[in-house]
């Protein structure tokens, strides 16, 4: 077994019983990019070079005392979606808007990142402004899935969960807005979790949708995931939004006991337009509860459909105004077709920003515009509380509810990019939870008769992390998918 | 639903968007696609129900107004298109 298949929490027990070296891990890292970031494509800068010197540094420090290391972390290399701030390296969101934009400041989970010691192996692909459910969005790069190379990596997150899955990083950061961590997890054999909305400061994280972003871990395993939760949560003065609670060890949480759990299987998500091999792995999934000894019991949460629709007014419209920024003033593109400042304006965002991502800031300008505000978005809205409270009473019943994460597998590059509306569809059982602002982790549980990972899906109340991680835990210890090997 | 040419124009010019030829029939085909999907929310059983505007039940989160110097101009500015003395650049507005 060589170093880069091991979990994190393998490789920390090997540091601190010295069978492994800070610069060996690295090093590693370092030469497993080159040998498969050809193939699969996803890193937009690759900085594993600098977080090899960065290494040398830390384990020196580590070794004089003058880093305390009291967490064991100093030194694991990270990967990290292309729409975090890292302070002077590029933050591009994989559009040619902001292509050339080193960010000046980190932002608040990469300070937390930086305090432990670790390392930073690059900024990943992802659609351009984390708008789309393959990656393909992005207008810098194509990543293919490592399960497939004719396959996409889900997205938006997919550069994160490939290089996650093809163990170019040991774990990553990604971003969740309707899906966009739990799909992609999903789509290449990982786990993925969007915490509760509140729950991470979004400071540093180029904003999509204000109201449903969330950053979120993405692991080879359940324990890796519970451990980068640790390092990333917390009230940040700089989120207004971020939400002050206890500091929590979520590794306590990982528990290998769901007798008594109750969970709940909402028939509305396992209908119509699942894929049959899909349905059949979640099958087994749910046995494999019960047989554990939870209480599983099919429900109704009858809300998949409105819920698609509404998170794509609410989301459209947040970023009509979010994008409003880019006005090639400050930073980002600017054309060089101008006479007068409206010129700039205008020219310098229709070129600066694709198609995909000017198809949502139209849909969000039109919900917006006077005249069809009452129509869509204040709709929207409304429908946003009822999701919300038939969540609440879903959540009187049962402890958690279990769903597919997406409908299909991975789907071939190329056959969803040109139909706006049927990518939109990709993200059925994951938005609803961004519109309630649960928390809701893809843990991976088979894969499909031509060999692409199936994911499930377990959502749970408002910062009860715990109980999700201790139902994902328990299933991970008691079956044996194995990741991607070679 | 139907989305007729002006207004497309009239969206984009909100949207501060420039719209080639391909690009207005190609939206305005998009947009009554999606429009006609999410049209499922006046199915609805939202009578009577408020509006919620986000994902917390925080409403109004105060702090104190105080000004806090920044102090890495240099950091700021590198991203600028144009710049000259400290200030970003742009055409001249009034004549």
């Amino acid at each position: 077994m060589s170093i880069v298949d091991l979990t994190v929490h393998e490789l920390v027990e090997k540091l601190e019983k010295k069978e492994l070296t800070i610069t060996e891990i690295n090093k590693a890292y370092a030469e497993r990019i080159k040998e498969k970031e050809p193939e699969v494509g996803a890193f937009i800068s690759d900085l594993s070079e600098d977080a090899l010197e960065e290494a040398k540094k830390i384990e020196e420090k580590v070794s004089n005392g003058e880093i305390k290391n009291e967490n064991h972390l100093a030194g694991i290399p990270i990967a990290i979606k292309d729409n975090m701030c890292v302070k002077g390296t590029r933050t591009t969101c994989a559009s040619k808007m902001l292509e050339n934009f080193v960010a000046p400041y980190d932002a608040t989970v990469i300070e937390k990142l930086k305090a432990e010691n670790l390392t930073f192996l690059g900024k990943v692909n992802m659609d351009e402004f984390a708008m789309g459910a393959s990656t393909e969005y992005s207008a810098l790069q194509k990543t293919k899935n490592p399960w497939n190379l004719n396959c996409v990596p889900g997205g938006s997150s997919g550069g994160s969960a490939a290089v996650v899955a093809s163990k170019m990083a040991p774990w990553a950061l990604g971003s969740d807005t309707g899906g966009s961590i739990r799909q992609p997890a999903s789509f290449c054999g990982i786990v993925g979790l969007k915490p509760t909305y509140g729950l991470v400061s979004r400071y540093g994280l180029v904003a999509f949708a204000s109201s449903l972003d969330q950053i979120g871990p993405m692991t080879r395993d359940v324990r890796d995931n519970a451990m980068l939760l640790n390092l990333i949560v917390g009230h940040d003065e700089h989120d207004s939004t971020s939400i002050k609670t206890e500091k929590k060890d979520y590794t306590k949480a990982l528990v290998n006991d769901v007798k008594g759990l109750k969970i709940g299987l909402p028939k509305e998500y396992f209908g119509e337009g699942i894929n049959e091999e899909v349905k059949a792995s979640i099958d087994k999934v749910i046995e494999k509860y019960k047989e554990l000894g939870a209480e599983v019991e099919e429900c109704s949460l009858d809300i998949a459909e409105y819920a698609l629709a509404t998170y794509y007014i609410i989301a459209c419209a947040e970023a009509s105004s979010n994008l409003g920024r880019f006005d090639g003033i400050r930073y980002g593109y600017r054309t060089k077709n101008f006479k007068t400042l409206k010129d700039i304006y205008r020219n310098s965002r229709t070129e600066g920003f694709g198609d995909e991502v000017k198809r949502r800031i139209i849909l969000g300008t039109y919900v917006l515009s006077s005249g069809y505000y009452d129509a869509y978005y204040k709709k929207a809205q409304q429908v946003r509380t009822l999701v919300r409270q038939e969540f609440n009473k879903a959540f009187e019943k049962y402890d958690l509810i279990l769903t597919p994460t997406s409908p299909t597998t991975a789907f071939e590059i190329g056959t969803k990019s040109n139909n706006p509306l049927e990518m939109y569809l990709a993200d059925i059982c994951t938005v609803s939870i961004n519109i309630a602002g649960v928390p809701a982790i893809s843990v991976p549980c088979g894969t499909s008769s031509k060999g692409l990972p199936i994911g499930f899906q377990l959502i749970g109340k408002h910062f009860d992390e715990e109980t999700i991680y201790r139902a994902a835990y328990t299933y991970e210890q008691n079956t044996d998918f194995k990741g991607l090997e070679g | 639903m139907e989305v007729s040419r002006e207004e497309i124009l009239h969206i984009a010019n909100l949207a501060n968007l420039n719209l080639d030829e391909n690009e207005i029939d190609k939206y305005i085909l998009n947009l009554q696609d999606i429009l006609n999907f999410a049209n499922v929310v006046n199915n609805a059983p939202i009578d009577g129900l408020s509006e919620t505007i986000g994902a917390t039940e925080n409403y109004n989160v105060f702090r104190k107004d105080e000004v806090k110097e920044y102090k890495d101009i240099e950091g700021l500015l590198q991203n600028a298109p144009e710049q000259d003395e400290n200030m970003f650049k742009i055409p001249k507005v009034i004549n």
